[in-house]
């Protein structure tokens, strides 16, 4: 068991099965297909993400570096929100980037019944710690629990 | 955050829940990246980074309807992306259905909703708004809020403005609030490069190659350009911005650049030179055997990798009227060389709608259309991103276009011959 210090983008307490992209996330190519055809469990479609791939994202704490790709990243991860396809968490070891920022906050101030904790900022040792299917755990103060 | 009366009175609810939700999202986006105040967008038109009515995105269209039905419209007319659809783009009727029934269903009603919104006209639908052709073209020191990326990146370093990498929406709520938090690129510490690149190449590098090798060494941060001033001059002409069109779209696809400076050439490096560059930055030196590497390292994620080509994308970013013209040049050349008289894999080259009324107005646009290139609006991006098209062996020499989708990288010179039936 080991713990992480990260900073708070959006609170929540939560406790999930870890999902780890060592790779950033390329949010519109792993949430696209999930958003068109109705997947309630948002397979990763981003064939250039070999951690991700085919691997569902529903539920899961996702443990990421940053996002990456096209700028439409915020609003895709906001619909996915809106939809409920989103992860449980999401876990980024370094500062989050602009476009996660968004998505981040458009869910947490135009979506009532959503939570998703966001930390950031958790550094490369949670990400090179973390591995699939771990157990995580969320506080409210962004510490995080990996066992 | 600091906020003045008028903003803390919006945030407060004064002028209604909706404004509310738009300046407390505003507010919290630009405290995560610490800003500490909001500044007045001062461009004259904002740019929209979502033109497509993808029937995956429901909630944006319901939070555009708040907006809308609330009143509160964008204070700045707006351009928009590139539209998904084109019927003089080569198709076939699955690929269609898919498209008007599953992908794109609901282009008619978002198209409607821009409209109420504010979009600058009905031609308004390009990635590259900033040529002359399209009219969106911000003044230096200007404050944007947009969001396409190889816009935000041409708007800081070529023209001057001052843009973060913002996201499809956000774009949107700067215009309705007027307002951006200042952070990141909006400041003078913000702009100053983290990164000095030495280009050492025996020629011109090509722009798309360039940008990818840089983009994905310096990822978001600012880069100094030592050298590409040999290869552009000192003039930012036609040549040189188109040239800077495509590499910074590179930059901003392959890594997350949203502004880089050219020595000697772009407006803050002519204005600052080196004192632009920040205290203990970084090098990084390209050299013809760098930009080697970085070409042969990306992925072919064709099936069959020795596939024939079935068609070829050029234009993402969307050509400029410059390279319309030389790239007829280029082509008839091509043809002539090996003997056709039309090109043998079926080529789109794309440009804004105002790019394509004026090039149409010339003698190259029958020459062009002689050697079977056909010309589009379309975003290729948005034709390729479908299970179908995805499958296609398609080429182009857009990096950003290889960065996101399916379609394999030629050098431009490798694409001529491609299409004129050159390769052997």
């Amino acid at each position: 068991m080991k713990q992480f210090k990260g900073r708070v983008i959006s609170p929540g307490k939560i406790k999930a099965e870890a999902l780890v992209s060592h790779g950033g996330l390329n949010t519109l190519a792993s949430f696209q297909k999930a958003l068109q055809f109705g997947d309630k469990k948002a397979t990763c479609g981003d064939q250039n993400n070999p951690d991700l791939y085919g691997k569902q994202m529903v539920g899961k704490a996702l443990c990421l570096p940053q996002t990456i790709g096209s700028t439409t990243g915020g609003l895709v991860l906001y619909c996915a929100c809106s939809m409920k396809r989103q992860p449980a968490c999401l876990l980024f070891s370094k500062p989050i980037d602009s476009l996660a920022a968004a998505g981040a906050v458009l869910a947490d101030v135009w979506l009532d019944d959503v939570t998703m904790p966001v930390i950031d900022s958790l550094g490369d040792e949670f990400l090179n710690y973390v591995k699939d299917g771990m157990q995580i755990s969320v506080e409210d103060d962004g510490i995080i629990t990996v066992e | 955050m600091k906020l003045t009366t008028e903003l803390q009175a919006i945030l407060d609810g004064e002028k209604g829940e909706v404004l509310s939700k738009v300046a407390k999202t505003l507010v919290k986006y630009g405290e995560i990246f610490g800003a500490e105040e909001m500044v007045p967008v001062t461009s004259k038109y904002n740019h929209l980074v979502t033109s497509f009515g993808l029937k995956a995105l429901g909630p944006v269209y319901e939070l555009m309807d708040q907006l809308i039905e609330s009143g509160n419209l964008s204070t700045q007319q707006f351009s928009c992306d590139p539209r998904p659809l084109d019927k003089n783009v080569p198709s076939n009727f699955l690929l269609d259905f898919i498209f008007k029934n599953f992908m794109y269903s609901r282009q008619d009603f978002y198209e409607g909703q821009l409209t109420k919104l504010g979009l600058k006209d009905k031609n308004a639908f390009t990635c590259a708004c900033y040529m002359d052709e399209v009219g969106n073209k911000p003044e230096k020191g200007d404050i944007l809020s947009w969001a396409e990326s190889s816009a935000v990146v041409y708007a800081n370093s070529v023209l001057g403005a001052r843009c973060n990498r913002n996201s499809g929406i956000i774009d949107l709520m700067g215009s309705v609030l007027g307002y951006v938090p200042k952070f990141g690129l909006l400041t003078d510490e913000g702009r100053k490069a983290t990164w000095v690149v030495e280009i050492k190449t025996t020629k011109k590098p090509e722009a798309q190659l360039l940008g990818s090798a840089i983009g994905m060494k310096v990822m978001e941060e600012v880069s100094y350009i030592k050298g590409l001033d040999k290869w552009l001059g000192t003039e930012l002409d036609d040549a040189a911005c188109t040239y800077l069109k495509d590499f910074g779209a590179a930059t901003a696809s392959n890594g997350a650049v949203g502004l880089y400076h050219i020595d000697n050439l772009t407006p803050e490096a002519v204005e600052s030179g080196v004192a632009l560059i920040a205290e203990g930055a970084k090098t990084y030196v390209i050299d013809d055997a760098e930009l080697e590497r970085v070409y042969r390292e990306y992925p072919v994620i064709w099936k069959n990798k020795d596939a024939k080509p079935k068609l070829c994308f050029m234009g993402c970013p969307h050509m400029s009227l410059e390279q319309l013209k030389s790239w007829t040049d280029k082509v008839e050349a091509g043809l002539k060389a090996t003997g056709k008289s039309k090109v043998v894999i079926p080529t789109v080259f794309t440009a804004a709608p105002g790019v394509l009324e004026a090039f149409n107005k010339t003698e190259y646009a029958a020459r062009l259309k002689a050697t079977g290139v056909i010309t589009s609006y379309i975003c290729p991006l948005m034709y390729m991103n479908n299970p179908l098209a995805g499958k296609m062996p398609v080429i182009t020499s857009s990096n950003k276009l290889r960065t996101y989708t399916t379609a394999r990288y030629y050098t431009d010179d490798e694409i001529l011959l491609q299409i004129t039936g050159g390769a052997k």
